[in-house]
């Protein structure tokens, strides 16, 4: 998590490391059986873990055909993916483990809405653009994973919300609000207890048929 | 107000917004009903504890323990049948935040406990009108009492807990109608899989389906349930059926029900919620009932299915810029394109989740297995929604239809459907479940899934190999 906590808020340059796959479901990020944590951490090694050991029970044996383990994609921390990335479960153990693998922003065509909302709320960029654009960049990505080309290097900047690429650069469209907590510091959960009083008089006009007590006060 | 026309969800949301959203600001949304679960709530509960908060509404939360608790036959369960230490501290750390913050909690042992999203409505505690949300993706199932239903991720758990709002902004309307009516045969999760195969698994990014027509007006409560659990397969967060007489008949009288005066009041304001006449909807889509057929899948996504009778697409079926992935669920899959499906060789049946583990669905299984035995070599699980729904089960004699055929007859609980509590595929392994996810190792490392009705399930335990159930109940 080291490069988290030292980089600056919303602003990135890496390598970009290729997934060339659609529709990468929430279990394939991060499987159920790694769920059992009561925190947030130790959630790196079972990033993608059914793709990347050989062993995925024990987490052993790292697959060298995996980009994640190769150079220079090793300390990635943009991926490029194929579309509608985070589809699946809820889990936010999604986002921290990828967070937790040192990954900063995700590249694709389209993000599966709860993804997305985890994913910003803990500061993982979901950087959506054209398929022109995703197009381009997964082809020169995976040429240069084979050797074909020097890495690519981009550069996000969320305050611009731009994606600088070596042969263009191109805007992205990102939640207003979460752009605005992710560069200030906004704490969500603070905006929101800010909120008691309009909340306490909603509460007075609002009809209300259920008190879930009932059911543990029967026993 | 304006006077034009709404739809149910637009109805919903109007009735729930503590701020409108304004100048980029999302809304903030009032949530009537939290449910909680063991897996995705502790980190949420330790934020409130490191800011010093209270869960503000612990009237409106209800919590239960499902995904990783055993699922092994008997009832003098404990925790030493946990599998690992590791979820016997998840099950410990949901006792504690519930005792410490007074949420009420339907514990281990408790008669009532289930799969969050059977046992919620199943107490009454899923009315139409409401907003209900869950560290869960499949809370989308309760939108079957017309209730505005979601999943969310931790960090929203705790606004909801410390605050019980949410900042959102406005989803999309997506009206899906299925006309006509079902053939003989056809259950409830086949028209959520032709639902799916047809919209594809992102077709409801952004939205929330509204099922309406002629067939979703037919099914029973359970059948919608099934539908609407299965929305979030189809991208969309939320999926609702606008309440009626069913829906209504269905809650009366149930534990969190209102009951005498505030019943009629509720079923007032109920009544009212339904799309008005001319209700605009942002997006939509028909298909006629008629020609649905029972659905099975093939790949490793709820999108990727056929008719049961039909083979696997051949690869210039495909678009060409989807062909990596399919090429990569077949290999994954270990089959061929262009191959049919009846007739596969299975090794495991499942029976159970929030998606087909109501008593409806139990009796759908039975109904088919009665009097037969499931095929040697062939493990059948069977775990009930609830320990309620189990109970009625063992009372109606469908335990023992299942035991007789030589299933497994088991505990409530999420069990292997997501494969966190112990009971799972090994890899390799082929099954037919009633599942909602057929994602590579969803069910175990390796194992590769099936996604079908109770029925065909039913009907695949007892030849070994991928059956349509009409062809064994005819």
């Amino acid at each position: 998590m080291s490069q988290e906590t030292t980089a600056t808020p919303g602003r990135i340059d890496s390598v970009v490391a290729p997934l060339p796959i659609d529709n990468i479901d929430t279990d394939q990020i991060i499987p159920a059986r790694y769920l059992k944590v009561t925190d947030k951490s130790g959630l790196a090694e079972g990033l993608f873990a059914n793709w990347r050991w050989q062993d995925p029970q024990a987490c052993a044996g790292p697959r060298a055909d995996w980009v994640l383990h190769q150079e220079p994609f090793r300390g990635a921390e943009i991926l490029v993916t194929g579309e509608n990335f985070g589809c699946g479960s809820s889990r936010e153990h999604a986002p921290w483990a990828l967070l937790g693998g040192g990954i900063r922003a995700v590249v694709s065509t389209r993000f599966a809405d709860i993804f997305r909302a985890n994913a910003l709320k803990n500061g993982l960029l979901t950087v959506t653009v054209e398929p022109r654009v995703a197009d381009r960049l997964m082809r020169e990505s995976l040429e240069a994973q084979s050797g074909g080309r020097e890495p690519v290097r981009a550069r996000i900047d969320l305050g611009q919300q731009q994606l600088d690429l070596p042969w263009e650069v191109v805007s992205f469209d990102i939640d207003p609000f979460a752009k605005h907590c992710i560069l200030t510091g906004v704490d969500q959960m603070g905006y929101l207890v800010d909120q008691e009083g309009d909340i306490a008089r909603f509460e007075e006009g609002h009809e209300h048929f259920v008190d879930t007590r009932e059911l543990v006060a029967r026993g | 107000m304006s006077s034009a026309p709404r739809t149910l969800l637009d109805k919903i949301w109007d009735r729930h917004l503590v701020r409108r959203a304004q100048g980029g600001l999302p809304a903030t949304l009032y949530i009537d009903l939290h449910l909680v679960h063991e897996v995705t709530s502790p980190q949420a509960f330790a934020e409130l504890d490191a800011r010093g908060l209270r869960v503000r509404r612990p009237d409106r939360t209800l919590a239960t323990m499902d995904h990783s608790t055993p699922t092994e036959p008997g009832l003098d369960l404990d925790r030493f049948r946990v599998i690992d230490a590791q979820c016997a501290n998840q099950l410990e750390a949901l006792r504690r935040n519930c005792a410490q913050h007074g949420v009420p909690l339907i514990d281990w042992g408790d008669e009532r406990r289930g799969i969050v999203h059977v046992m919620g409505p199943e107490q009454g505690a899923t009315q139409p009108g409401m907003t209900i949300v869950c560290g869960d993706s499949h809370t989308s199932t309760h939108g079957a009492f017309g209730a505005l239903a979601f999943g969310i991720g931790t960090s929203e758990v705790g606004h909801v807990l410390a605050t019980q709002c949410l900042l959102q902004h406005r989803p999309e309307t997506f009206e899906v109608r299925v006309d006509g009516a079902l053939q003989e045969g056809v259950a409830a999760k086949d028209v959520v899989l032709a639902i799916i195969h047809r919209l594809g698994i992102d077709g409801g990014t952004g939205c929330v389906f509204e099922f309406t027509g002629s067939v979703i007006r037919s099914l029973d409560m359970e059948g919608r349930m099934t539908i609407c659990n299965m929305s979030i397969e189809g991208g969309a967060r939320a999926g609702m059926v606008a309440p009626d007489e069913v829906t209504l008949a269905w809650l009366e009288g149930r534990p969190l029900a209102p009951r005498g005066e505030r019943w009629e009041e509720a079923c007032e304001l109920w009544r009212s919620l339904p799309s008005d006449e001319g209700a605009r909807y942002d997006h939509g889509v028909v298909l006629d009932g008629a020609a649905i057929e029972p659905m099975i899948t093939y790949g490793t996504n709820p999108g990727m299915s056929v008719p049961i009778g039909g083979a696997i697409p051949s690869a210039d079926q495909i678009p060409e810029g989807s062909r990596p992935s399919f090429d990569k669920a077949l290999r994954y899959m270990g089959l061929e394109a262009g191959q049919p499906l009846r007739g596969q060789k299975i090794d495991v049946v499942f029976v159970g989740s929030c998606t087909n583990s109501r008593l409806a669905d139990l009796r759908a299984a039975a109904a088919v297995l009665r009097g037969r035995k499931v095929a040697s070599g062939v493990r059948m699980l069977v775990v009930p929604g609830s320990q309620q729904v189990k109970r009625q089960a063992e009372e109606e004699g469908l335990a023992e239809v299942f035991r007789q055929a030589g299933a497994d007859w088991r505990e409530a609980g999420c069990s292997m459907c997501l494969a966190m509590n112990g009971d799972r595929l090994e890899p390799g392994q082929y099954a037919v479940s009633t599942t909602n996810r057929n994602f590579e190792g969803r069910q175990g490392s390796g194992g590769r899934t099936f996604l079908a009705s109770p029925q065909v399930a039913a009907a695949s335990a007892l030849t070994g190999r991928i059956t349509d159930a009409r062809e064994v109940t005819s």
